[in-house]
């Protein structure tokens, strides 16, 4: 049992430092997402209401409950990447991943598109984050060539 | 071999690395190597990777020090690299078309750099750097030559207010911290979004500020409380904390003193409510962030219902400097209620935009047209959003006022995290605060009725008043939205939440009557409320626009003038964009 194994030292890990946001950081960092089984496995093991988890999940942005694509593209939506055009960058990813409704991963799981409130880089805005990279003074033409670039080759140079 | 050192200092802020720092600074150790500069030059050569200096939109920035001359280059791309080192190291002559150019200097020239001041010089990685400006100096003194009652006096003295949010008196935070005799008491420095060239560009000011903060009022542990989001500050600050654990600043027994102090992390998830200092307390301890009613004061009950003091890390910045160089030089600068300096994020449609950091009370014009260097485009300035998205609009008659907590606090803004968005004549106000509202509802906790459901119907009504559907009655009612949730919100957000909206009614009161009363908007922003239309003398029959639009809304073709279809239009601009002739109108 490999998800056993893991899941018990989180699990001994938690009983360290007693903090429940700690935990969700590591479930996500370990399996990509919260899942409602892990969080049942911990609301069992730890006698805390499984409601407890899910208040603290559904109050950050930033905790998912469904599996994250194999990267993550962040488009930073803060009030000055709004001036200079994000949601025109936003709505060309949606349209690349063909991403409809509320769905924010690609089918085929290749990226996860995300919508960050700011992230302090206002000076070079628009900017978008693939995986750890920043990416300046982005436009709907780029983003789009970044996407795609790393669909093909895994790799992109400076646009 | 040559005393004198050849020194490439390349900025890896993260617009240097957004831009491609890193690859530069490749480049520079590959041709250095190739050209075997070392032997050719007999000269030794360093290379160091410096944090922000504030102009992001030249960069990458390279400073190029031979013989102590330093010289600056702007938008370095990997691919100059090679005539940079072939001309400028090898033959003696910069390259003077790739240098920076007046602007550079202009935007440096008007600020005042106490706590940036460092930043884009030291390499933020090493320790050594930092000692070597005095950098744990003001530590030691504190906690070997200072009781901490006295550390708690000077900092009073100084005049300090909290950068981060209502610019509480910093020395006055500490000392009722201090009188609550309860132990364990903690401290936390926030890391907010504005503050990351620092954490990027001198972690160890902040850490020290931490450090002597902690001895101040005898705290068991330090907190940092980060965005997880933010690697490379993280990074930076993690290292910093690593030297300075080696060192022997942190731990036990710190320079002889008898003072315990360590530093934990603590990950913060993105949420703006999080720069509120309870909220922040409980997002620390791993609940939903929702802020605490006070009193209690967090210096009371703070953390796990000790007493607590929050500071934001610019604030901390300061107090080495406060410590070292004595609270009279600090109180020296600013105006006579607002103390030192204030570094803001200068954005928008300013022509140069970046990390600025001049005194308190300094004229905003001086910041939007001297260091900004005016407007883009020509274009007319319109307002100034100052402090955030709960800061208000200062318009553009109003650009001479200075810059300190109480002008601000006269005009109906804040100083907040130090946000500065600039808006020119293109810019729509009502759209601007509708942005500014879909931003607040989003990030409002729930927890109090005012805030969660005020920012939820002045949104609903924004929103009406920009699909042209606004009524008179509509401003009634979000002028008692505003003043309800002003005054019994539970926290600062909410109660500063209706801030663009009353700021910008104030000045802007034509145009929201405009989108109400004629349904137009005058920027020609609101798209609901603007049509396209081909001015017939004006066409050349080009069939740029024709080609340009998704829509398939232009009829024309050669010689012939064309025409939109108003229903098949989307109003996106892409023709009004593309005409070279002007020939599209928008209105």
């Amino acid at each position: 049992m490999i998800r056993e194994n893991v899941l018990n030292k989180l699990l001994s890990e938690y009983r360290s430092r007693e903090n429940l946001i700690l935990l969700l950081q590591r479930i996500q960092e370990t399996f990509g997402y919260i899942s409602d089984e892990n969080v049942d496995w911990f609301a069992e093991k730890l006698d805390i209401p499984a409601s407890k988890f899910f208040g603290v999940i559904t109050f950050y942005p930033k905790f998912r409950m469904k599996p994250q694509g194999k990267n993550t593209l962040t488009v930073c939506c803060g009030a000055a990447c709004h001036i200079k055009g994000s949601d025109k960058i936003m709505d060309k990813a949606r349209e690349i991943l063909a991403l409809s409704g509320d769905e924010d991963t690609a089918k085929d799981m290749s990226f996860t598109l995300q919508k960050a409130t700011c992230i302090g880089a206002c000076s070079i805005a628009p900017v978008v984050i693939l995986n750890k990279q920043v990416h300046s003074d982005m436009d709907a033409v780029k983003v789009s060539k970044l996407i795609k670039g790393y669909e093909r080759e895994d790799f992109l140079g400076y646009l | 071999m040559s005393n004198e050192t050849i020194t490439i200092k390349v900025c890896l802020g993260t617009s240097g690395n957004a831009s491609g720092g890193e690859e530069v600074m490749r480049q520079f150790k590959r041709h250095f190597l190739e050209q075997e500069i070392e032997a050719r030059m007999e000269r030794r050569c360093s290379y160091s990777k410096v944090g922000c200096r504030g102009f992001c939109s030249k960069d990458v920035l390279v400073d190029v020090i031979v013989d102590n001359e330093r010289t600056t280059y702007q938008n370095v791309t990997p691919i100059m690299v090679e005539r940079i080192v072939k001309d400028h190291i090898i033959g003696n002559t910069p390259v003077a078309e790739w240098t920076v150019k007046d602007d550079y200097a202009a935007f440096h020239e008007k600020q005042y750099k106490v706590v940036l001041g460092p930043c884009g010089d030291i390499d933020p990685e090493s320790i050594d750097d930092y000692i070597k400006m005095n950098g744990y100096r003001a530590a030691r003194k504190a906690l070997t030559n200072m009781i901490p009652g006295e550390v708690i006096e000077a900092v009073m003295l100084s005049g300090l207010r909290g950068r981060g949010g209502s610019g509480f008196s910093t020395g006055e935070k500490w000392g009722i911290c201090r009188n609550e005799l309860r132990t364990p008491r903690y401290i936390v420095c926030n890391v907010g979004e504005v503050n990351r060239p620092l954490a990027e560009g001198n972690p160890h000011a902040i850490i020290e500020g931490l450090l002597i903060g902690g001895y101040a009022i005898s705290a068991a542990k330090g907190y940092i409380y980060i965005r997880e989001r933010y690697h490379l500050s993280v990074e930076r600050l993690w290292t910093a904390i690593e030297q300075a654990r080696e060192k022997g600043f942190f731990g036990k027994n710190i320079f002889g003193s008898g003072f315990d102090f360590d530093i934990e992390f603590s990950f913060g998830t993105e949420a703006f409510i999080c720069g509120e200092e309870t909220a922040l307390m409980e997002s620390i301890e791993g609940k939903r962030a929702m802020p605490r009613v006070r009193p209690p004061f967090p210096a009371q009950r703070g953390l796990w219902g000790q007493p607590t003091v929050v500071n934001n890390a610019e604030t901390l910045s300061n107090i080495p400097l406060i410590i070292g160089k004595g609270a009279a030089w600090y109180s020296s600068i600013g105006t006579d209620e607002s103390k030192g300096t204030k570094v803001f994020t200068l954005s928008g449609k300013v022509r140069n935009n970046g990390l600025v950091e001049i005194p308190m009370g300094m004229p905003l014009r001086e910041i939007v047209f001297g260091i900004g260097g005016g407007i883009g485009g020509d274009k007319a300035l319109k307002a100034v959003q100052v402090g955030g998205p709960s800061g208000g609009l200062v318009p553009a008659t109003m650009i001479d006022m200075g810059l300190d907590y109480e002008s601000l606090r006269k005009v109906g803004s804040i100083v907040g995290s130090g946000g500065m968005v600039v808006f020119d004549e293109d810019d729509c106000i009502v759209s601007v605060v509708k942005f500014y509202m879909e931003f607040l509802q989003r990030e409002s906790c729930g927890k109090c009725t005012p805030c969660r459901l005020g920012t939820k119907r002045m949104l609903e009504l924004l929103t009406k008043i920009t699909e042209g559907r606004g009524e008179d009655n509509d401003i009634k009612i979000l002028d008692r939205l505003s003043s309800v949730m002003a005054s019994t919100s539970l926290c600062g957000l909410g109660r500063t939440a209706p801030n663009p909206f009353i700021t910008s009614y104030n000045h802007f009161r034509d145009e929201y009557l405009a989108h109400i009363r004629e349904k137009k908007c005058p920027a020609g922003v609101c798209t609901a409320l603007i049509s396209f239309e081909v001015i017939s003398d004006k066409c050349k029959a080009c069939g740029l626009c024709r080609r340009a639009c998704p829509a398939e809304a232009i009829a024309g073709a050669p010689k012939q003038v064309h025409v939109i279809d108003r229903k098949k239009c989307i109003k996106c601009g892409a023709c009004y964009k593309a005409c070279k002739f002007k020939a599209i109108k928008k209105g």
